[in-house]
């Protein structure tokens, strides 16, 4: 029934519409007009809207950034992340000179220099080789400067010193996500997608002595201001591992390993106390993986070095969680 | 040729080899992917405003499968956001827009009666109709329609185990997918051959309009690239049904352990991105074109440094091929070669700036007629230039690691791709629209959809930014799994309010459409006193453009106000005066 009604509201509409359309049209024939001819009329209200939309829509863009700026990400919790900010700050502050002198011009422009009169003309001005070789090499020499600081920034985080960096695995799979720790050798098991088999399920070579001594986990625990290095594999589909507070993204490709190196710089208890109770880190799959991607995530925790040893201490091992139990 | 042949109802309207009625053929094909998509949007935008709630409208399109109670099925919500990206960057963006204009535009600027070759324009519409056709079924198989988003990365569009949408679905899609490439390349290949070929006595390459510019450097990038796609896809077809390991390695699915080793979906990227950059530039450029035409015209002036225009065209196409790896940063692609893209990417900013200021320095002291096309093509500048200089976040490697995939990709390349292409492809309709059908749509119908358009359009997207910077990734099915997320609920509100509002203002736009086509008030026969070929032709529609001679070109394109002329326009197949000097 509701969708009848709705249908008839939609048909009515479209017959108002016509009528509108063909009275408006009528009555600039009774005047003797083409109704579709644009006047110098309409080119003054034109223009006018455009000065005042483009206002109002500059004007907006500085209340959404007040408004909207709780929302963003806080300042990175680790080393790498703080210069990214810093190359992100520069990055935006840029283009926001760019993007309202442009705008402004643009706006401006067609506000002010409409048709007003038959007498009026353009001026012809075709080219100014001069002026475009301006604004050609301002942009290029600006560019470069920010190629070269971004790619300065780039290969330091690439170049993180990994040597004393604990080595935890990150296993992606729909829709959950798993942790290996090295543990006391600091080296990862060997691991393979054919030796997942009931709890085995990372698929850890048990055969290797290095995995004897990882301990797997559903949680990731890291000391504060120690290097990690995350190693990522997946077991079925590509996924990504998210952690936006600590500004590091890779994705978990199934056939390879992947690996990201950060130092956290703030613990958990620091970022409550920062940004509210609620506070956790946490990681996201940020690649389309399925039905529940949007639901994929574990709880990273940074504390102190004693917080983490106690924590460590009493998780099992792989020896112990999955050779004494076999025997 | 000329009028001579006889025109049945079915060569005329249906399997016509005219380049006018093919571009209408595209354009409506175009237009009505173009609602599909939108409502698509629209459906998994109160789903992402309104997470769980139930909507009659949701039951409405999509059933009780698929919409259980009148809430959205996670599944059908990626299925959504995937068809949602194929149609809008393929069916509307790529075909609906150059498939439009190239057609439409090139005989008719260039002075040739016809395409090249007809036949293979035909034939180039037809087999998009079928990948339409194929495309749409997909719609309402048991399964659901290919939900691996556009991009269809493997393993997921791969393993129906994985996604049901990755069975007959994105066999469907495949299927589709490859007409639409063959389609695209005889187009392509008609376009490229009948500019360099057919152009009119006088008119050098020098004085062509930048539409044709566009169009045919459009035309090379689409031949050079959608090959490879092809060849992606062909790959992705024999390990999906032949059992071949070109993309898939190591897989447990379903609790099963699957035979293939030693692939890499990694190739597949770079196949795809391979394509899938210049396919940005497939979309931008003619809309770039289309622009500069509709901007010289209603400023009467000419455009400025048309060599720049030209050159930066050039510049960014030629760049367009080597930058795809920016959006393979956080694959773990080696860093060294994220540096390389990094590089080239910025790059492009250069003529794209170049071409920013020329359309202001354009404006700049001239004498504006606000037609709705001259709207569309203000609105597409601001969209460019919005939508570009983000483009320099996402582009540098370092930045992109913390935005990428998030929202605040989906409010770039929204505004710089996707609205600047469709208010370049709505200026050109408004523009060209009566050469078309010989009438004129309606101005204060136009006026109302180009301003609405224009605020709900930044409504939608400008928002985005702020979300992405809070870190929420995109294609979530909702996000209330993360309570961080939790305070992003009234802007997601907000966009889905414009949302609904931008959807709704295009029933005007279509409206307007087809009641001119029929009701217009009769179109003069160059109404925008514009200087191009097209408007020296006849208003009716005759199969051969011209009765009689071909006009000769004795000059560019944009002699606008020039000064010791009469009129603020001068034809191109108008002879200069004596001592008279070319631009």
């Amino acid at each position: 029934m509701i969708n009848i009604l709705i249908a008839i509201l939609g048909f009515l509409l479209i017959v108002t519409l016509v009528q509108v359309v063909r009275v408006s049209e009528l009555l600039s024939e009774i005047k003797n007009q083409d109704a579709n001819e644009v006047t110098f009329q309409d080119n003054k209200i034109q223009s006018r809207t455009l000065g005042i939309v483009g206002f109002l829509f500059l004007a907006s863009c500085v209340w959404q950034y007040f408004e909207w700026k709780h929302v963003i990400l806080p300042p990175a919790s680790s080393e790498h992340g703080a210069i990214i900010d810093s190359l992100m700050a520069v990055t935006v502050i840029l283009i926001t000179i760019v993007f309202f002198i442009t705008q402004i011009a643009l706006f401006y422009f067609g506000f002010k220099y409409r048709k007003d009169s038959d007498n009026e003309t353009a001026f012809f001005y075709s080219h100014n080789n001069k002026l475009e070789m301006f604004w050609t090499v301002i942009p290029a020499i600006v560019l470069t400067g920010v190629i070269l600081y971004g790619l300065n920034v780039w290969n330091k985080i690439n170049n993180t010193d990994t040597s004393n960096a604990s080595v935890i695995e990150l296993y992606a799979k729909q829709f959950g996500w798993e942790a290996r720790y090295a543990g006391e050798d600091g080296k990862l098991g060997d691991a393979y997608f054919k030796y997942v088999n009931g709890p085995n399920t990372l698929g850890v070579n048990l055969d290797d002595q290095f995995s004897m001594d990882d301990i797997q986990t559903k949680e990731v625990h890291l000391v504060v201001g120690k290097p990690v290095l995350l190693k990522m594999r997946s077991q079925d589909v590509i996924h990504s591992a998210f952690l936006p507070h600590f500004r590091v993204q890779m994705n978990c490709v199934p056939g390879m390993t992947t690996q990201f190196a950060f130092t956290p710089t703030k613990t958990t208890k620091q970022m409550k106390e920062e940004e509210g109770e609620d506070f956790e880190y946490v990681l996201l799959c940020n690649k389309i993986c399925g039905a529940a991607h949007y639901n994929m995530q574990m709880k990273f925790i940074v504390e102190e070095a004693e917080e983490y040893n106690t924590w460590i201490k009493n998780q099992e091992t792989i020896k112990d969680r999955l050779l004494t139990q076999n025997n | 040729m000329g009028d001579h042949h006889k025109e049945t109802f079915v060569t005329k309207y249906i399997f016509s080899i005219d380049h006018k009625m093919i571009a209408k053929q595209f354009l409506i094909t175009g237009m009505f992917m173009g609602i599909i998509g939108m409502i698509m949007s629209i459906l998994f935008r109160l789903q992402l405003s309104n997470p769980g709630e139930s909507f009659k409208v949701m039951e409405f399109f999509l059933g009780e499968k698929w919409a259980p109670g009148g809430v959205l099925d996670p599944n059908m919500y990626l299925a959504l956001v995937t068809m949602h990206g194929t149609i809008l960057v393929f069916w509307v963006l790529t075909a609906g827009l150059s498939g439009t204009f190239a057609n439409f535009l090139i005989p008719l600027q260039i002075g040739a009666r016809d395409m090249a070759s007809g036949f293979m324009n035909m034939l180039s519409y037809w087999f998009f109709f079928v990948a339409t056709i194929v495309l749409l079924s997909s719609l309402f198989l048991e399964m659901g329609p290919a939900s691996s988003g556009w991009t269809i990365y493997p393993p997921l569009s791969a393993l129906p185990e994985a996604i049901p949408g990755s069975g007959l679905g994105q066999d469907l899609w495949l299927i589709a997918m490859t007409l639409f490439v063959v389609s695209s390349l005889l187009g392509g290949l008609n376009y490229i051959v009948t500019i360099l070929n057919l152009r009119t006595k006088g008119m050098s390459m020098s004085r062509l309009p930048l539409t044709v510019w566009a169009l045919l450097i459009v035309a090379i990038l689409g031949v050079l690239s959608f090959p490879v796609l092809l060849s992606a896809s062909l790959l992705l077809v024999f390990d999906r049904t032949f059992g071949t390991s070109f993309y898939l390695s190591d897989i447990i699915i379903g609790g099963e352990l699957l035979h293939h080793t030693g692939g890499s979906p990694i190739l597949y990227e770079h196949l795809f991105w391979f394509l899938g950059h210049p396919e940005v530039y497939i979309i931008l450029l003619p809309a770039l074109g289309i622009v500069s035409e509709v901007i010289s015209v209603n400023s009467r002036k000419p455009i400025f440094g048309y060599k720049a225009m030209v050159v930066s065209l050039m510049a960014i196409a030629f760049l367009s091929f080597i930058v795809w790896g920016h959006h393979m940063f956080v694959t773990g692609m080696d860093p060294f070669l994220g540096s390389v893209f990094t590089f080239t990417t910025l790059l492009i900013a250069i003529p794209s700036a170049v071409k920013v200021f020329n359309y202001i320095a354009t404006l700049w002291r001239a004498s504006i007629r606000f037609t709705p096309a001259m709207l569309f093509a203000i609105g597409f500048v601001s969209t460019f230039i919005t939508g570009g200089l983000t483009g320099i976040i996402l582009g540098d490697s370092a930045l992109d690691i913390n935005v990428h995939d998030t929202y605040f990709v989906v409010g770039h390349f929204h505004i710089v791709m996707g609205l600047s292409a469709i208010y370049g492809m709505f200026a050109g309709v408004y523009h060209w629209f009566p050469k078309m059908y010989g009438r004129m749509m309606n101005k204060k119908l136009g006026y109302l959809h180009f301003w609405v358009t224009f605020i709900s359009a930044y409504g939608v997207f400008f928002p985005m930014h702020f979300t992405g910077l809070a870190g929420l990734p995109r294609r979530y099915y909702q996000n209330t799994s993360f309570p961080m997320f939790d305070q992003l609920t009234d802007i997601n509100e907000i966009i889905t309010f414009f949302a609904i509002v931008g959807g709704l203002i295009q029933i005007l736009f279509v409206f307007n459409f087809f009641y001119s086509i029929f009701k217009g008030s009769k179109s003069t026969q160059n109404p925008w006193k514009s200087n191009t070929l097209e408007w020296t032709a006849p208003i009716e529609r005759i199969h051969g453009n011209w009765h009689g001679e071909i006009p000769t070109v004795h000059r560019w394109a944009y002699d606008y106000s020039k000064p010791g002329s009469d009129d603020d326009f001068i034809s191109q197949d108008t002879p200069l005066r004596d001592g008279e000097e070319e631009h």
